[in-house]
C-alpha cells in the first residue's frame, strides 16, 4: 500500500470500540488519535467512527458540543463510519425510539438491528467490489442495522444477500458491518488509500 | 476445549467489544431504563432489586420477572442485560428465549449451584461473569464467558474491593509476560487454570476478552479511577437509583468514563451532584455477608 506515513486519523472515541480501530491504524503506521472534545480534530487527515452504541454516541455528542465540529469536519475530509457509525452520518433513522439525531452526511436511510438483537449477530462472507473486480470479504454484523434506502448519488461497494452493506458517497466511505475485530485490515487500507491518501 | 476461534464466541466477544469506554447500569423497571438510556449508559442490567436492596432485605435473590425484562426491552434501544443466579442454567435459558443481550451470572444473586457455573458455550447468549483474581477469570473464560468484569463488593458503594480485585488481576497478569515456560507450567497450577489460557495472557498481557469493572462504583469519579486502573468500561448498580438525583449523576458517570483522563472534565463531571448513595464500607461487613467470595 502505497501511503503518506504522516498522515493522522481520528477515532471518535466517546464510546465503543475505539481501542480495536487505533490498534489496526497503529499495525499499518498510521498515527491514532482519540476525539472525544472539538479541540481534538484539529490537525487530522480523516475520522472513524466505531461501532458502540448509536444512542450513547448520540447524547455525548450533544453533550460534548461535537455536532457542529463533526459535521464540519466531515464535509471537508475522509470519514469511515462502522455500524454505529453508518447510523450516525445517514441521512433518515427508522422507526427512531430513541430520537437519535443522526449527522446527515451520507444520503441513506437505516433500520437500526435490523437484522434482530445480539442472539441474531452472525459473521457471515459479503460480495465485495473496491473498483478491482468483485470479491468476498469476511463480515461481522453485531446487532447491525440494515440499510433500508440508498441514495441516487451513493456508490453501493459491497453487498449481502443483494443488500447494501458498504456504500459511499464523495469522502465518506460506511459498512454495516466490523472488520476491525480481526486480523483483515483491507477495508481501512482501502479507505486510507483510496480516501485518506489524495 | 478452548473454542475462541468459534463463530458464535467471536460474536459474543465482539458485542462486548462495543459496549467498551461506556456505563451498564442496574435498573428495575422500564422507567429507570429509560433514565439510564437517557444519561447515555451503553447498557442496562434488568434486576429484580439492586443490589443495596438485596443486601437490606435479605432473602433468596433470583433472575427479575420476564414481563419486567420485556417491558424494559421494548423501551429502551441500548443492549438489554439481565442476571441469573451462579449454576442456574435454566434461568440462563429462560434469559436466551427472551433474547436478552447479555447474560450476567452474578454472585449478586443467591447462588443456585455450589459446585459449579453455568457452562456458557451452550448457549448463543452471550455471558459476563465476575472474578476477584486471575484465575477466577481464567476459569469463567474457559467455562465460555465472553466478558469478565470485578466483583467488588455490590450493593455497598464502596469502591475499594473493585480496585482490589483491579490491581489483583493487573499485577498478575503484568508478572506472566516476564515468565519462563517453566514458571507459567508453575503459575497455571497456581490459579488452577488451563497453561493453554496462561500463555495467551503471558503473550498479551491482557485477558482474551474484555475486562470490565463493577461493584460499589458511586460517583464519576470511582467510574474514572476504574478506567485509569485498567478496566475497559464500568458498571454501575446501586450508586445511581439509591442518590438523590438519579438523572443527573447517571449523565455525570456516563461524562467521566468518557473523558476519564481528564481531570478537568471529571471535575466538572463531579459538580453539584447531591448526596451520593450513603454506602457501607466493605470492612465492616461480616464475612458471611460479603457476596464477593461467592
Amino acid at each position: 500500500m502505497t501511503l503518506s506515513k504522516n498522515i493522522s486519523v481520528g477515532v471518535l472515541a466517546l464510546q465503543g470500540d475505539y481501542e480495536a480501530h487505533k490498534k489496526q491504524l497503529q499495525s499499518l503506521a498510521v498515527k491514532a488519535v482519540e476525539v472525544r472534545l472539538e479541540s481534538d480534530l484539529k490537525n487530522l487527515d480523516a475520522l472513524i467512527i466505531p461501532g458502540g452504541e448509536t444512542t450513547t454516541m448520540d447524547k455525548l455528542i450533544n453533550r460534548f458540543e461535537l455536532r457542529q465540529p463533526l459535521i464540519n469536519f466531515c464535509r471537508s475530509k475522509p470519514v469511515f463510519g462502522i455500524c454505529a457509525g453508518l447510523i450516525l452520518l445517514s441521512k433518515k433513522i427508522e422507526d427512531n425510539q430513541s430520537e437519535v439525531e443522526p449527522l446527515g452526511l451520507l444520503d441513506i436511510d437505516v433500520l437500526r438491528n435490523g437484522y434482530g438483537r445480539q442472539v441474531f449477530s452472525f459473521e457471515d462472507e459479503i460480495n465485495i467490489n473496491l473498483g478491482n473486480g468483485k470479491s468476498q470479504m469476511a463480515a461481522t454484523f453485531i446487532r447491525a442495522p440494515k440499510i433500508t434506502r440508498i441514495g441516487e448519488s451513493v456508490k453501493v461497494l459491497g453487498e449481502f444477500k443483494n443488500e447494501p452493506v458498504l456504500v459511499s458517497q464523495n469522502n465518506v466511505l460506511a459498512s454495516s458491518f466490523h472488520t476491525e475485530l480481526g486480523q483483515d485490515t483491507s477495508l481501512l487500507g482501502y479507505f486510507l488509500k483510496t480516501f485518506a491518501a489524495g | 476445549m478452548l473454542k475462541f476461534d468459534d463463530k458464535q464466541y467471536k460474536l459474543k466477544v465482539g458485542l462486548a467489544e462495543m459496549l467498551k469506554g461506556g456505563v451498564i447500569m442496574d435498573v428495575i423497571n422500564a422507567e429507570q431504563a429509560k433514565i439510564a438510556e437517557d444519561a447515555g449508559a451503553c447498557a442496562v442490567m434488568a434486576l429484580e432489586r439492586v443490589p443495596s436492596d438485596i443486601r437490606a432485605d435479605g432473602g433468596v435473590a433470583r433472575m427479575a420477572d420476564p414481563d419486567v425484562i420485556e417491558d424494559i426491552k421494548r423501551s429502551v434501544t441500548i443492549p438489554v442485560m439481565a442476571k441469573c443466579r451462579i449454576g442456574h442454567f435454566v434461568e440462563a435459558q429462560v434469559l436466551e428465549a427472551l433474547e436478552v443481550d447479555f447474560v450476567d451470572e452474578s454472585e449478586v444473586l443467591t447462588p443456585a449451584d455450589n459446585m459449579y457455573h453455568v457452562n456458557k458455550w451452550q448457549f448463543k447468549v452471550p455471558f459476563v461473569c465476575g472474578c476477584r483474581n486471575l484465575g477466577e477469570a481464567l476459569r469463567r473464560i474457559s467455562e465460555g464467558a465472553a466478558m469478565i468484569r470485578t466483583k467488588g463488593e455490590a450493593g455497598t458503594g464502596d469502591v475499594s474491593e473493585a480496585v482490589k480485585h483491579l490491581r489483583e488481576i493487573n499485577s498478575v497478569m503484568k508478572a506472566l509476560t516476564i515468565m519462563s515456560d517453566e514458571e507459567l507450567f508453575g503459575a497455571a497450577k497456581e490459579h488452577q487454570v488451563s497453561i493453554e489460557l496462561i500463555k495467551i495472557v503471558s503473550k498479551t498481557g491482557n485477558l482474551p476478552v474484555p475486562n470490565f469493572a463493577a461493584g460499589g462504583v458511586a460517583t464519576p469519579a470511582d467510574a474514572a479511577l476504574c478506567m485509569q486502573l485498567g478496566a475497559e468500561a464500568v458498571f454501575v448498580g446501586s450508586g445511581i437509583f439509591k442518590a438523590d438525583n438519579p438523572e443527573k449523576r447517571a449523565k455525570a458517570i456516563v461524562d467521566a468514563t468518557t473523558h476519564y483522563k481528564n481531570a478537568r472534565q471529571i471535575t466538572e463531571s463531579s459538580r453539584g451532584l447531591g448526596q451520593a448513595m450513603k454506602g457501607i464500607q466493605v470492612a465492616s461487613i461480616a464475612d458471611e455477608h460479603l457476596l464477593h467470595t461467592r
